[in-house]
C-alpha cells in the first residue's frame, strides 16, 4: 500500500469510528440477527414435531439459526449506505475530495475499512448466530464439525460482508441516502423474496444477489432443488454482483462532479 | 499562482462560467467578486479540480489541481461550512483531514486555538452556529500550512470581531508570501481586505485590476452643489457657469448637483460670480460599493421585486390608492449614475427623472473619461445597456 492509501485508510477509519450511526446500526445488526435467529430456531424446534416426513429431511438446522440475518442484514445494508452515501449528504465530500484528489484512493480505501469492519462483526455474528440457534434446538442440533457446517458459518459471515459491500457499491453510484436506502431496502426485504416464490421469475430471481449469496449457508439442500450452482458458486455470483455495483460507484465518482 | 486560461464551465443549456481567464499571484489578498449565481463557487470547484471544466484549463503553481503532489499540503481550501457531518466532533472531523495528508495529530489542536473553537473541539458540529462553522472550515484549509489558499465566502455568519479575525487573517498569511483567494459578494469588505480584484457576472469577467486602481477608477471625489430649490432657473445658470469652467456636472435626483473637476473654492466662486446662491457646497467620495454595484448591475441574476402583498390586505379606503411610482427611484436593481468623469453612453442615466427638457451634458462621450478600469470592463458593454435582466 502506498504512502498516500496508508493515510486515507486511517483518516476513514476515524471518519468511521467518530460518528454515531456505526454502532448503532452494526449494534442492530447483531442484535436483530442474534435474537430472531434464537427465536425462529426455538419455534422449529416445537414445529418439528408435526412436521412430515419429507419436511423432517429437508430440515437445515444450520441454516434456521441463520434465520434472523434476514433482518439482520438490512441494517449492515443501512451501514454500507450511510459510509458512503453521507459523504454526499453532509457536502463532506469536497472537503474530502479536495484532500484526495486520486478518487479510486478515496473510494476504495473507504469501501476498505468498512468492509474490514463489517467482516469482523459478520464473522462474530455469524458464529455467534450458530451457536445459539443449535443451543435453542435442542437434540436437533447440528455440530460444528459436521459435514459442511463450518462452510456455512464462515460462509454466513462472508454473506454479510458482501451485501454490505454491495450497498457501499449502490451508495456510490446513487450518491444519496434516501434513494439508496429506497431502492435497497424493498429490493432485499420484498422484491428479491417476490421473485424467488413465483415460479416463473424463481430462475432469474435466484440469480439475485442476496438468493444466490444465502445458499452458502444450506447444508441440508431442500428437496426438489435443481439450483445450478453450488454453495460457493452461489457466493461467486454474489461477488460479482459487489464487484459491478463497486465498479459502477467508482466510475460515476470518477466521471461525475462532486 | 493559481492561473485560469479560457475556462468555461456549462450546466445544460447554462452557462455557469463563460471563458473566465485570470491569474491569482502570491503575496496579496485577491478578492473575487460577484453577485450571486455569477459563478464564484463554481470557478473555486473547477479550481479544486472537483467539477470539470466543460473548455479551459486552470492550473495551480503549474498543475492541474488532481495532478498536483500533495495537495492536501499545498493547497488548503473553505468551501462550504456546512460540508461536514453533524454528528463528527470538531476535533474528530479535522484529524480526519489531518491523517488524509499526513500531518501530525498535533496540528488539530493547534489550528483549532487558532480559530478560537477549542472549548467545543469534542462537541458534535451539528450544533454549531454559522459562525463556528464557518471558524471549523478555516480551521480546515489552515491544517497542512498551505502555500495556497482558498476561501469561499469565509466571513458569512461571522460576528464583528470574527470578521476583522479573518480580515487580519487573510493578510497576514498573504504577508507571508502565500496566494490567498477569497471570494464574497461584499465590496465594502474586498475593499478593506483585498489588494487585487477579481470582479466577475454572470460567470464572465468584468475587472481585473488592483484595489487601488479599482478606486481611483470608480469613487472619484466629487461635490454636491444644492441651489435653492425654488429657483430652477439658477441651477441651469450654475449648471453651465460650471461647465464652461472645465467641471463636469450631474443632476441628482433631489435636485443636487454632482460637480467634479473643480475644487471647492473653485466652485464656490464661480456661484458668486454667476449670482448664484448656495444651500450646500459639500466634498463626498463615491463608494466602492456603489460602483461595485453600478458595474454589476447588469448581470444581477436574482434580484428582487416589490412585494406586492396582493390579496393579504382588504380593499383600500378610498382616496387611499398606490402611490405614483417616482421613475428611478425605489426600483430594484438601479443605482444612482457614476461620478460624471466615468461619462459617456455607457453610463448616461436614465431618462425620466431630471426632466426631459434639460440639456444632458453627457450626451457626448467625456474624452478624458478614461479611466483605467474601462478597458478591462468592456466585454460586458451589451450588458451594461440593458439593466433588466432579458431572459
Amino acid at each position: 500500500m502506498s504512502m498516500a492509501a496508508t493515510q486515507v485508510v486511517r483518516s476513514e477509519w476515524t471518519k468511521i469510528r467518530s460518528v454515531a450511526s456505526t454502532v448503532w446500526t452494526l449494534g442492530l445488526a447483531v442484535v436483530v440477527t442474534l435474537a430472531l435467529g434464537m427465536l425462529i430456531a426455538a419455534l422449529s424446534k416445537n414445529e418439528y414435531d408435526t412436521m412430515d416426513e419429507r419436511d423432517r429431511l429437508a430440515f437445515d438446522p444450520t441454516f434456521t439459526s441463520f434465520a434472523g440475518m434476514s433482518l439482520g442484514q438490512l441494517a449492515m445494508i443501512v451501514f454500507g449506505v450511510l459510509v458512503v452515501a453521507n459523504e454526499y449528504s453532509s457536502g463532506m465530500i469536497r472537503t474530502s475530495l479536495a484532500a484526495v484528489p486520486r478518487r479510486g484512493t478515496f473510494l476504495f480505501s473507504k469501501v476498505a475499512v468498512a468492509t474490514l469492519l463489517a467482516l469482523v462483526v459478520s464473522m462474530v455474528t455469524s458464529f455467534a448466530a450458530f451457536f445459539l440457534g443449535q443451543a435453542m434446538l435442542g437434540h436437533l442440533k447440528a455440530s460444528i464439525g459436521d459435514a459442511g457446517v463450518l462452510r456455512a458459518v464462515i460462509g454466513g459471515g462472508l454473506y454479510m460482508t458482501l451485501i454490505t459491500m454491495f450497498s457501499m457499491g449502490v451508495a456510490a453510484m446513487l450518491r444519496s441516502p434516501m434513494l439508496s436506502l429506497g431502492i435497497l431496502m424493498p429490493f432485499f426485504f420484498l422484491i428479491s423474496n417476490i421473485l424467488g416464490s413465483v415460479d416463473a421469475t424463481e430462475k432469474v430471481g435466484r440469480f439475485l444477489p442476496d438468493q444466490a449469496g444465502s445458499k452458502i449457508m444450506q447444508v441440508v439442500p431442500p428437496l426438489d432443488d435443481d439450483t445450478p450452482y453450488g454453495p460457493w458458486g452461489g457466493l461467486g455470483i454474489l461477488a460479482l454482483w459487489v464487484v459491478a455495483a463497486l465498479l459502477g460507484g467508482y466510475l460515476v465518482l470518477k466521471r461525475r462532479d462532486a | 499562482m493559481i492561473e485560469a486560461v479560457g475556462l468555461t464551465k456549462r450546466y445544460g443549456d447554462k452557462t455557469a462560467v463563460h471563458n473566465l481567464s485570470f491569474q491569482v499571484r502570491p503575496g496579496a489578498v485577491t478578492g473575487f467578486l460577484g453577485p450571486n449565481g455569477s459563478g464564484k463557487s463554481t470557478t473555486m470547484r473547477m479550481i479544486l479540480g472537483l467539477d470539470n471544466p466543460t473548455a479551459g484549463h486552470v492550473t495551480i503553481s503549474g498543475h492541474p489541481y488532481r495532478q498536483l503532489p500533495n495537495a492536501p499540503r499545498h493547497v488548503g481550501a473553505l468551501l462550504d461550512a456546512k460540508a461536514v457531518h453533524g454528528g463528527r466532533s470538531a476535533r474528530n472531523h479535522l484529524l480526519s483531514l489531518a491523517q488524509l495528508s499526513g500531518i501530525p495529530a498535533r496540528r488539530v489542536d493547534e489550528v483549532l486555538g487558532v480559530v478560537g473553537l477549542q472549548e467545543v473541539a469534542g462537541k458534535r458540529s451539528k450544533g454549531f452556529s454559522l459562525g463556528m462553522g464557518q471558524r471549523l472550515g478555516i480551521a480546515a484549509a489552515l491544517l497542512g500550512d498551505p502555500q495556497v489558499l482558498l476561501f469561499d465566502e469565509p466571513v458569512n455568519g461571522l460576528d464583528p470581531e470574527g470578521i476583522l479575525w479573518v480580515r487580519n487573517l487573510m493578510k497576514a498569511l498573504a504577508a507571508e508570501g502565500r496566494t490567498v483567494f477569497v471570494s464574497s459578494h461584499l465590496m465594502s469588505e474586498m475593499a478593506l481586505t483585498a489588494d487585487h480584484l477579481i470582479v466577475i457576472g454572470r460567470g464572465q469577467l468584468l475587472a481585473d485590476m488592483s484595489v487601488t486602481d479599482f478606486i481611483s477608477a470608480n469613487s472619484a471625489d466629487f461635490a454636491r452643489v444644492r441651489t435653492p430649490g425654488t429657483e430652477p432657473q439658477a441651477r441651469e445658470k450654475l449648471t453651465s457657469a460650471l461647465t464652461e469652467a472645465g467641471g463636469h456636472v450631474m443632476p441628482e435626483q433631489d435636485g443636487a448637483l454632482r460637480v467634479t473637476g473643480l475644487p471647492l473654492p473653485r466652485i464656490s466662486d464661480i456661484a458668486h460670480e454667476a449670482g448664484v446662491r448656495l444651500w450646500e457646497l459639500s466634498p463626498h467620495q463615491a463608494s466602492l460599493e456603489e460602483a461595485y454595484m453600478r458595474m454589476t448591475q447588469g448581470v444581477v441574476d436574482y434580484r428582487s421585486t416589490d412585494d406586492q402583498k396582493a390579496g393579504l390586505h382588504q380593499v383600500p379606503p378610498p382616496g387611499a390608492g398606490p402611490a405614483v411610482p417616482v421613475p428611478g427611484q425605489g426600483q430594484p436593481g438601479w443605482y444612482a449614475p457614476p461620478p460624471p468623469q466615468q461619462g459617456g453612453p455607457l453610463f448616461a442615466p436614465p431618462p425620466g427623472p431630471y426632466g426631459a427638457p434639460q440639456p444632458n451634458p453627457y450626451a457626448q462621450p467625456a474624452p478624458q473619461g478614461q479611466g483605467p478600469g474601462q478597458p478591462a470592463a468592456a466585454p460586458v458593454t451589451a450588458d451594461r445597456t440593458e439593466p433588466e435582466d432579458p431572459r
